[in-house]
């Protein structure tokens, strides 16, 4: 049985998708079978991400209003072959996604793959939900920024609450993914701390994506970080994120930190 | 939405008081209620009684009545047969005032406490024909402060957009309060960590309550109704470990030792 990880925010635009992208594509990149899912229905993006937006044929609302079977959905990555994405519909309307449907395409995906990566779409409303509803490990994107922290709270409120394993007395697996970080403008005082953030959300931190030109110039090349370019900061970054994802247990370094590359070490785990 | 199976009650509450869109809410209110002293002995009390309802009809009917023992030496089956008795004839017991808790069990009326006194009820004169309004013009009485009985102990944070809501009691957080959420108690707030939503205590009337947080970022503080914003903290308690408490009208705020 595979697991189902969602990568939700609240906050629109700080890297759900680039971030569903490279940690698929870096998970892939080890063997394992992975599907990433677009839950943004009616703004769907992944698709573009993975460059993939002109083989999309059926989509995720097909799939759920049985128009098409679930292998003819899936689109397989030219790149990696164990890499898949399950494109949302850019012409439905959200309202499309059924509790129902989502369960029996989650349960079957969950049977195929190793990892089943979703997409949430920005806000708290239906898709968010039903995106997260299913998951067994919820990927909290936050930006070092007070807005972006607020929301993410919520979020793990909702994460706590609202998901099937809430709902069964478990608790969810959260971890915190800090994108777009900027060490010179932290220090500075535009950005909060990773300490900061870490002390607000109070839960086990995943990874620190530096922020970088290379995951805008990998995004707009259609290709997810971990694949563009293996060696660009992002990218290691990501792929340290999969690491510890898998259970490995890795030190975590502040980006741009310049005391030397195990400078700073956090051996802190938030309740 | 399917439902499922809840497994994990203990959990699952606690999810739902803290998600709960809309919590229960509870109110304090004080009524007017004619307290009857009945005296030794009680069936020589009854036959006055007996008189006074003879002259003024239904004088007792729908109207909550309390039974004030303070005075009274009575045996809990000696109290079990007055209230049957009383009931018979038309005067239910809404509650008992002044007993002894040992006297009272879940078969009799409840406890009541803190009532106060209002003007001397007039009992009607034989000729009036109904029932004068007793209650029609009650004179205010103060709502009684709420007895702090079940404390509520959440030991995860409080997530933006959650609202605690626990009328009867302290309630005590192992975790942070975040910005966007709320704690309302009925009686203190105490905060193991940083406090940067809102919180509200006393909120039953209560001036005594206090709140206490590890780290005061707070959005809103109220006591009894009585608040304060994030403006107006001195700068210098900001982010210090505080107690806030009412003086009178005012509310103070100041750093723990």
């Amino acid at each position: 049985m595979g697991k189902v990880i969602v990568v939700t925010s609240g906050k629109g635009g700080v890297g759900k998708t680039t971030s569903t992208a490279a940690l698929g594509a870096a998970l892939a990149q080890t063997g394992a079978k992975v599907v990433v899912v677009d839950f943004d229905v009616g703004l769907r993006n992944l698709d573009l991400v993975m460059g993939a937006e002109r083989r999309v044929v059926y989509d995720l609302v097909n799939v759920i209003q049985g128009e098409a079977k679930l292998t003819q959905a899936l689109i397989r990555d030219k790149r990696v072959e164990t890499l898949f994405l399950l494109p949302a519909s850019q012409t439905r309307d959200k309202d499309n996604l059924t509790p129902e449907g989502v369960e029996r395409v989650i349960t079957a995906l969950r049977k195929a793959f190793d990892f089943v990566i979703c997409d949430s779409p920005a806000g708290i409303e239906r898709g968010a939900t039903l995106a997260m509803r299913h998951a067994d490990v919820a990927i909290v994107v936050t930006n070092p920024e007070v807005s972006s922290v607020r929301d993410s709270d919520r979020i793990i409120g909702l994460l706590d609450s609202k998901t099937l394993k809430a709902e069964n007395g478990e608790t969810m697996e959260k971890h915190l993914l800090l994108t777009r970080y900027d060490s010179v403008r932290a220090e500075r005082g535009d950005m909060l701390k990773v300490d900061d953030v870490l002390e607000i959300l109070s839960i086990p931190l995943l990874g620190i994506i530096p922020e970088s030109m290379d995951v805008l110039r990998a995004s707009n090349v259609g290709s997810p970080v971990t694949l563009a370019d293996g060696r660009s900061a992002p990218a290691i970054a990501y792929f340290e994120a999969a690491r510890r994802l898998t259970g490995e247990t890795l030190p975590i370094v502040i980006p741009g930190d310049k005391r030397g590359l195990f400078g700073k070490i956090f051996g802190r785990r938030a309740a | 939405m399917p439902r499922y199976i809840q497994t994990n009650a203990k959990l699952t509450k606690l999810n739902a008081v803290l998600t709960q869109p809309r919590p229960i809410r509870l109110k304090g209110r004080s009524f007017l209620a004619l307290a009857l002293s009945p005296e030794m002995p009680v069936d020589d009390w009854l036959v006055q009684l007996d008189d006074l309802a003879a002259r003024s009809a239904g004088f007792f009917l729908r109207k909550p009545i309390v039974l004030d023992l303070s005075n009274l030496e009575i045996r809990q089956d000696e109290l079990r047969d007055l209230v049957a008795k009383l009931a018979s004839r038309g005067v239910r017991i809404m509650g008992i005032e002044g007993a002894r808790p040992s006297l009272l069990a879940p078969d009799l009326p409840p406890a009541l406490a803190d009532g106060k006194g209002t003007s001397d009820i007039e009992i009607p004169a034989a000729e009036e024909p109904s029932a004068p309004e007793a209650a029609a013009d009650p004179v205010p009485v103060a709502a009684a402060p709420l007895r702090a009985q079940a404390s509520m102990v959440v030991s995860q944070p409080v997530r933006s957009g959650q609202s605690l809501y626990h009328a009867d009691g302290d309630v005590t957080i192992v975790g942070s309060v975040a910005s966007g959420s709320e704690v309302v108690a009925g009686g203190s707030i105490h905060v193991y960590g940083a406090l940067r939503g809102r919180a509200m205590a006393g909120t039953m009337g209560n001036a005594t309550a206090r709140i206490f947080c590890r780290k005061l970022e707070a959005e809103l503080i109220a006591i009894d109704g009585y608040y304060m914003t994030a403006e107006d903290f001195e700068p210098g308690l900001r982010g210090k470990a505080v107690q806030i408490w009412l003086e009178g009208e005012s509310m103070r705020v100041a750093a723990l030792a």
